[in-house]
């Protein structure tokens, strides 16, 4: 025998190591480095918990509904960029947590979702607790495993975490039938994975990006259009040395706030349905766009048609990981497939060797139109009156917390205040369902912030109506001892339904007044936390620093505001981002 | 604009769900769909006819590609191909239409693998639009049914579809 026939002994000591498939999931998540894994239990995955019980190298964290250990996984995936975990059982454990994969899968974010599933045998019988996993998720999943022998389980698992956190990233499901998860089998978990299917690129084509580059040199009206790939992909730091390099203005979408810092002279704020004047404006009368891992949707250019039609010689170049991304909605000149962050440094590369400048001349005359645009103060607001003005909450929450805290939010007016009236300078910090626009995120995800970051402050701020979503997890957050602060903007209204009745449905308010609402200050108490009644002005800012002086409570404020406040600007849907209703036009 | 779109897929259960359930989430069309393994068992080939401007089927072909299982897309409109259907029919044969329905047969190099005293069964492969003209010349009234397996396809020459 020659020596290199010898097996490795570490070889040898993995190969006739005999684990159930159980102790296999426990094993791959200590190596995969998973801290935190949300769930709850049930049948299918009882053999599962028993192995949980016996270790130490993750948390569990038990909610109170499945939907919600998907949105806390969600967000700790957002707040730190590391793939968030999640284990429930088969049947209606998995039926519950579908709106939480769906929401992630819709906003990119890496999860690897664990279900149990009942044993092979009885698969397709109709046995209790059943259902077919792999085909109701379909849809909603990156991409989604039924394991049906345990000897797959530890690479189909390694499979998911490299899938669900390359290329563009998003949820994977890995289904484990309950006789899989009791089965024994010799345990290696491979290094590396290779799938002849699934090779994501990453470098971007040298040629692609010296045309954007010259495109951008040549431009008189450019706009720099920042989405939310820039923040998954880790490249704000970029994204902010080429905008600054350039001179050029900065639009940062709904998912992509905080990739430029709001503070800087060069943003002109958050665009689309509700962005402002000046992005929207420049938007729509740019001659050359650079768009940097973002989708050109409905919410954030409007109609397609007026947006193409009303500037026909505009030049879009078009950065993202998603060649189906590009040219989708919006037919573009210079595609530029690959990782942003690697195809910025190659263009920042590129324009500082350039002999060519951006055009001063031009840049400086298109800057005087910017500030005429945003000289009209669009997100300006009646201030005074003995009525708490919800901007003005959101404006003195980003005072308190000096800018800095984890945001995250519901869906409805309250989260476009949030948008527009949090300033926030960096990526991560900015945690709401943009995709699919789930309400009953923000408690959730505050959860998830919270336990990716325990000394950071949290803030979610929501709605009446979204919050009562999701409110069951307040027992979670006392069991956990999560000092979350809820900034519940409350109007008696599921407001954002009310404006739309009001500008498009002749002030018919149907079923939008949310009637009976319990005593949130109460029912806060009840849950063992703070509550907190804000009724006047005068009274916000003093809260606010109280709530947040109380480090280790969480503290739920219950602000009432003014019930008929709209969000402005507005461009009613299937309209042109230039035609924005303001708020003086009413 | 009609295209024949040809898929490499990784032969696992689901595979097909996969991409039907892509064309009907989206909303894209679908005129037939074949599938059956390779001659590596760990690889199925499918052949999908749909229809759509050159922008849609750009994304189709994009959306398609980016399934996990999917191992290669490609759109053989895009070169010389050929492509084939086979089709079955079976039809009322009795009397003078026994002769008359024969000759149809063999003007189209069609063949009857299966005859009674009532009825014959003709096999016929090639391009739809040849399928469909040998319906065209039988009498419809002698029709009792008839079976498609829509269009499979290869690149001429050396353009090879491989993994
Ligand atoms: C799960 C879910 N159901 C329905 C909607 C539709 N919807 C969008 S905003 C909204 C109203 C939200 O009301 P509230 O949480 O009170 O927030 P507000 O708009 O008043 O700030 C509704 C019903 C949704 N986004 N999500």
């Amino acid at each position: 025998m020659k020596l290199s026939d010898s097996p490795h002994p570490q070889a040898i000591a993995n190969s006739t190591e005999m684990l159930s498939g159980a102790e296999i999931v426990c094993r791959v998540l200590k190596a995969e480095g998973v801290e935190f894994l949300f769930g709850y239990p049930g049948g299918a995955v009882l053999v599962i918990y028993d192995e949980i019980y016996k270790q130490k190298a993750f948390s569990h964290i038990l909610v109170r509904h499945e939907q919600a250990a998907l949105h806390a996984a969600d967000a700790y995936a957002r707040a730190t960029g590391r793939p968030g975990v999640a284990l429930v059982t088969s049947g209606p454990g998995v039926t519950n947590a579908v709106t939480g994969i769906a929401t992630a899968y819709m906003d990119s974010i890496p999860m690897v979702v664990i279900t149990g599933q009942v044993p092979t045998h009885a698969i397709g019988q109709d046995a209790f607790q059943e259902c077919d996993t792999v085909g109701i998720t379909r849809p909603c999943v990156k991409h989604n495993f039924l394991v049906k022998d345990v000897a797959d389980l530890a690479e189909t698992l390694k499979k998911a975490f490299y899938i669900a956190t390359t290329g563009r990233p998003g949820p994977v499901l890995v289904d484990i039938p309950k006789d899989v998860s009791a089965a024994k089998t010799p345990y290696h978990y491979p290094a590396t994975v290779e799938m002849r299917s699934y090779r994501p690129v990453t470098k971007g084509h040298a040629g692609q990006i010296k045309k954007a580059m010259q495109m951008l040199l040549g431009a008189e009206r450019p706009m720099i259009y920042v989405g939310g790939g820039a923040v998954l992909g880790n490249a704000s730091e970029q994204v902010t040395e080429l905008v600054r390099l350039l001179g050029y203005p900065c639009t940062n979408t709904l998912m992509g706030l905080g990739a430029y810092p709001a503070s800087d002279r060069q943003f002109v704020g958050m665009l689309g349905m509700h962005g402002t004047v000046e992005a929207n404006m420049a938007m729509q009368n740019s001659d050359v766009l650079l768009a940097i891992g973002a989708r050109f949707d409905d919410r954030v250019i409007g109609n397609p048609t007026h947006f193409a039609a009303g500037n026909p010689t505009r030049k879009i170049v078009h950065i993202d990981i998603d060649p189906s991304s590009i040219s989708k909605r919006v037919k573009v000149d210079v595609p530029i497939v690959g990782n942003i962050k690697d195809v910025l440094i190659e263009l920042i590369a590129q324009l500082k060797a350039a002999e060519q400048k951006p055009n001063g001349k031009a840049i400086g005359a298109w800057w005087k139109q910017i500030e005429e645009w945003r000289s009209k103060d669009c997100l300006k607001y009646k201030k005074g009156g003995d009525i708490i003005k919800p901007q003005y909450v959101v404006e003195k929450l980003w005072e308190v917390t000096k800018g800095d805290a984890y945001v995250t939010s519901d869906v409805g007016q309250h989260q476009m205040w949030a948008a527009q009236y949090y300033r926030f300078e960096k990526p991560r910090r900015w945690i709401n369902s943009g995709g699919l626009g789930t309400m009953g995120v923000g408690l959730p995800y505050a959860m998830g912030c919270k336990f990716a970051f325990p000394d950071a402050d949290v803030a979610c701020i929501t709605g009446e109506g979204s919050i009562q979503m999701n409110i069951q997890e307040l027992s979670t957050c006392k069991q956990y001892q999560l000092p979350i602060k809820v900034i519940l903007l409350n109007n008696r209204y599921l407001g954002m339904v009310r404006q739309w009745q009001q500008f498009f449905h002749g002030d018919r308010h149907s079923e939008s007044y949310m009637d009976a609402l319990p005593d949130f200050k109460k029912l806060a108490e009840a849950y063992g936390h703070v509550g907190m009644d804000i009724e006047k002005p005068s009274d916000v800012e003093g809260a606010l620093k109280d709530a947040f002086a109380m480090k280790d409570r969480l503290v739920f404020m219950n602000f009432i505001t003014d019930q008929k406040e709209n969000v402005f600007p507005m461009v009613p849907g299937g309209k042109g981002i230039s035609e924005m209703i303001l708020a003086e036009d009413l | 604009m009609r295209h024949i779109l040809s898929i490499l897929i990784e032969n696992e259960a689901g595979a097909l769900s996969r991409v039907a359930g892509l064309f009907s989430a989206r909303g894209y069309n679908i005129e037939s769909l074949t599938v059956a393994p390779t001659e590596d068992a760990t690889l199925s080939r499918m052949t999908i006819v749909t229809s759509g401007s050159d922008e849609v089927v750009e994304q189709i072909t994009k959306q398609v590609n980016k399934l996990v299982d999917v191992v290669k897309i490609v759109d053989l409109n895009e070169g010389k191909h050929v492509e084939r259907e086979l089709m079955l029919v079976k039809v009322r044969a009795v009397g003078k239409d026994r002769d008359e329905l024969k000759r149809t047969a063999d003007i189209f190099r069609a063949r009857v693998i299966d005859l009674t005293e009532k009825t014959y069964v003709i096999e016929l492969t090639g391009t739809g639009n040849k399928l469909d003209a040998f319906l065209e010349a039988l009498d419809r009234s002698l029709i009792l049914e008839t079976v498609r397996t829509g269009a499979c396809g290869l690149g001429r020459g050396e353009w090879i579809i491989k993994a």
